[in-house]
């Protein structure tokens, strides 16, 4: 338990790390996954083959692999550079990674909202003459969006959870954090490991909590 | 039930020949056929002009120099490079699944049984390797081994436990979601020809209740087998080490690699994804079972929308 004691100010520097990464890949995710939702409904086959495309690739690959490419490949051979620090340019590359990933499940959850919309709604808004990105826009977004606050919370779930992967590539976010205090701290393995573990509890559990609240405030009566 | 778009797999539960058109927008007239024309050329150009960005960023790196790419072409390359990565994740994969499943089985039926000295465990142990990341679980087996029971953890058993952990507790809900989807009448009816409590759980439910589950799982199985790249992190000589470590470290050439070694995880998720989906149009017609095929827990299910196996993580 000493540990965890002494080492509070790293650790909850650690864990506002996650936070960041969280919100920054949450916010971005969010709106490439809802552009991505708008291309795979949209008149245009090439857009629509362009969304299911990105969809089926990122879905498939393995996050670690995501993160890896972006910080090795983006950061290191092709140079792409947010930032002279070093350790902030890790970060936003890792960030790219993880908001590339979410989109596409942020993207098929969107889908499978629209699909909750009743046929009526789209067909009388192709009657009073509205085009497609005025329907989408207008009409059908708002509500499948309502429909899918609570797959949308289980995504959020899933990010911070998933911002650990971010260690691949040297991000000192909560794991890579524990991964250094084990070895500083050998003989508190498990006090630290149990810390840990009830920081992401603290996170995740009140976030589960909010989407299921909102999702029923927000759900749309039929 | 009528969806807003259409494709194959919304419209197959009707059985009927998927409906093309949209009801987003209208049929196109020729004023919007024209549209679209232009439209489609707009993006066609934009996308050749990311990838002409794309050309020349690579190019001004010498990424396509065709000396990175070569040793792609060469079978020693696969042979003693790429395939024992893939060996190695996929027994990671196979040994944990073989294991995780019956983990599964026993904390779901653990969380249904009506003791309570059963029941809160499982429920505890189900929660808190679910709300936990998978990687701090891994670092943990690997430093706890060592550190606190004095065993000599090998990368590739800190993998596999940390994939019985949490993907033996994600099974756990599906075959607790699996056997609470058939209908009470069954073992109500079983209880009333005078079945005990097990024989109900052995001859009923549990019959029933896999068919059910089946695509879940696979579809979860999915989610472990990405997860095994996981393992890079703490040096298991999996695929994507394979990709990122061992060939950019022969052959100074990441990004060809690591596309390369993307190109063959999609392709095997592709085939697993594949079987789940089969498994799961066989189970809605199946007569085995009285109930209908669950969704893996955090799914992306959306009540009212149409169903489909995929599983977020």
């Amino acid at each position: 338990m000493q540990a965890l004691f002494e080492e509070f100010p790293v650790i909850r520097d650690a864990f506002w790390l996650t936070i960041r990464l969280t919100l920054a890949s949450g916010i971005t995710a969010l709106l490439l996954g809802t552009i991505l939702a708008a291309m795979r409904v949209s008149p245009l086959p090439v857009l629509r083959g362009i969304g299911t495309a990105y969809v089926n690739i990122l879905r498939n690959t393995p996050l670690t692999l995501v993160i890896v490419f972006c910080g090795l490949g983006l950061g290191l051979v092709l140079d792409v550079s947010f930032s002279t620090s070093l350790s902030t340019n890790y970060l936003w590359l890792s960030i790219i990674g993880l908001s590339a990933y979410t989109a596409a499940f942020v993207c098929e959850a969107i889908r499978a909202g629209i699909n909750t919309v009743p046929i009526g709604q789209a067909e009388a808004a192709r009657a009073i003459g509205l085009t497609f990105s005025q329907n989408l826009r207008l009409i059908v977004l708002p509500q499948a969006l309502r429909a899918v606050i609570a797959p949308l919370g289980s995504i959020l779930i899933a990010l911070i959870k998933n911002t650990t992967v971010a260690a691949a590539i040297g991000v000192t976010e909560a794991s890579l954090t524990m991964k250094t205090l084990f070895e500083s701290h050998g003989a508190e393995v498990i006090p630290i490991f149990f810390g840990f573990a009830l920081g992401f509890v603290i996170l995740t559990l009140p976030t589960g909590m909010l989407f299921t609240w909102l999702s029923k405030r927000l759900a749309v009566i039929r | 039930m009528s969806t807003l778009t259409a494709e194959p797999r919304q419209s197959r539960e009707h059985g009927s020949v998927p409906d093309r058109t949209s009801v987003l927008y209208d049929a196109p007239g020729p004023r919007a056929r024209r549209r679209n024309t232009v439209f489609t050329a707009l993006v066609v150009l934009a996308v050749l002009a990311v990838l002409y960005l794309m050309v020349i960023k690579l190019q001004e790196k010498n990424q396509l120099d065709p000396a990175l790419w070569r040793p792609f072409l060469q079978a020693d390359v696969w042979v003693n490079l790429i395939l024992p990565g893939l060996l190695n994740t996929l027994s990671a994969a196979v040994v944990a699944a073989v294991i995780a499943v019956p983990f599964g089985f026993v904390f779901g039926i653990g969380r249904l049984s009506e003791h309570a000295w059963i029941r809160v465990p499982s429920d505890v142990v189900v929660e808190f390797f679910r709300a936990i990341p998978l990687l701090i679980m891994i670092f943990a087996v690997m430093y706890g081994g060592s550190a606190v029971f004095g065993l000599t953890v090998t990368p590739f058993m800190a993998v596999v436990v940390g994939l019985v952990l949490y993907n033996g507790s994600v099974l756990a809900e599906i075959v607790r979601a699996g056997i609470q989807a058939i209908p009470r009448g069954q073992s109500e009816a079983a209880l009333a020809v005078g079945l005990r409590k097990g024989q109900v759980m052995r001859m009923i439910l549990l019959p029933q209740a896999v068919t059910a589950m089946m695509p879940a799982i696979v579809a979860q199985l999915v989610v472990l087998l990405k997860d095994t790249a996981l393992g890079f992190i703490v040096s298991f000589e999996d695929l994507l080490n394979a990709g990122a470590r061992v060939l950019p470290s022969n052959f100074n050439n990441i990004i060809p690699a690591v596309i390369v070694i993307a190109v063959v995880y999609i392709i095997i998720n592709l085939i697993v994804g594949a079987i789940a989906t089969w498994l799961e149009r066989r189970t809605r017609r199946s007569r085995k079972t009285t109930a209908q095929p669950i969704e893996p827990p955090g799914a992306i299910v959306v009540p009212g929308a149409t169903p489909g196996v995929s599983a977020v993580d």
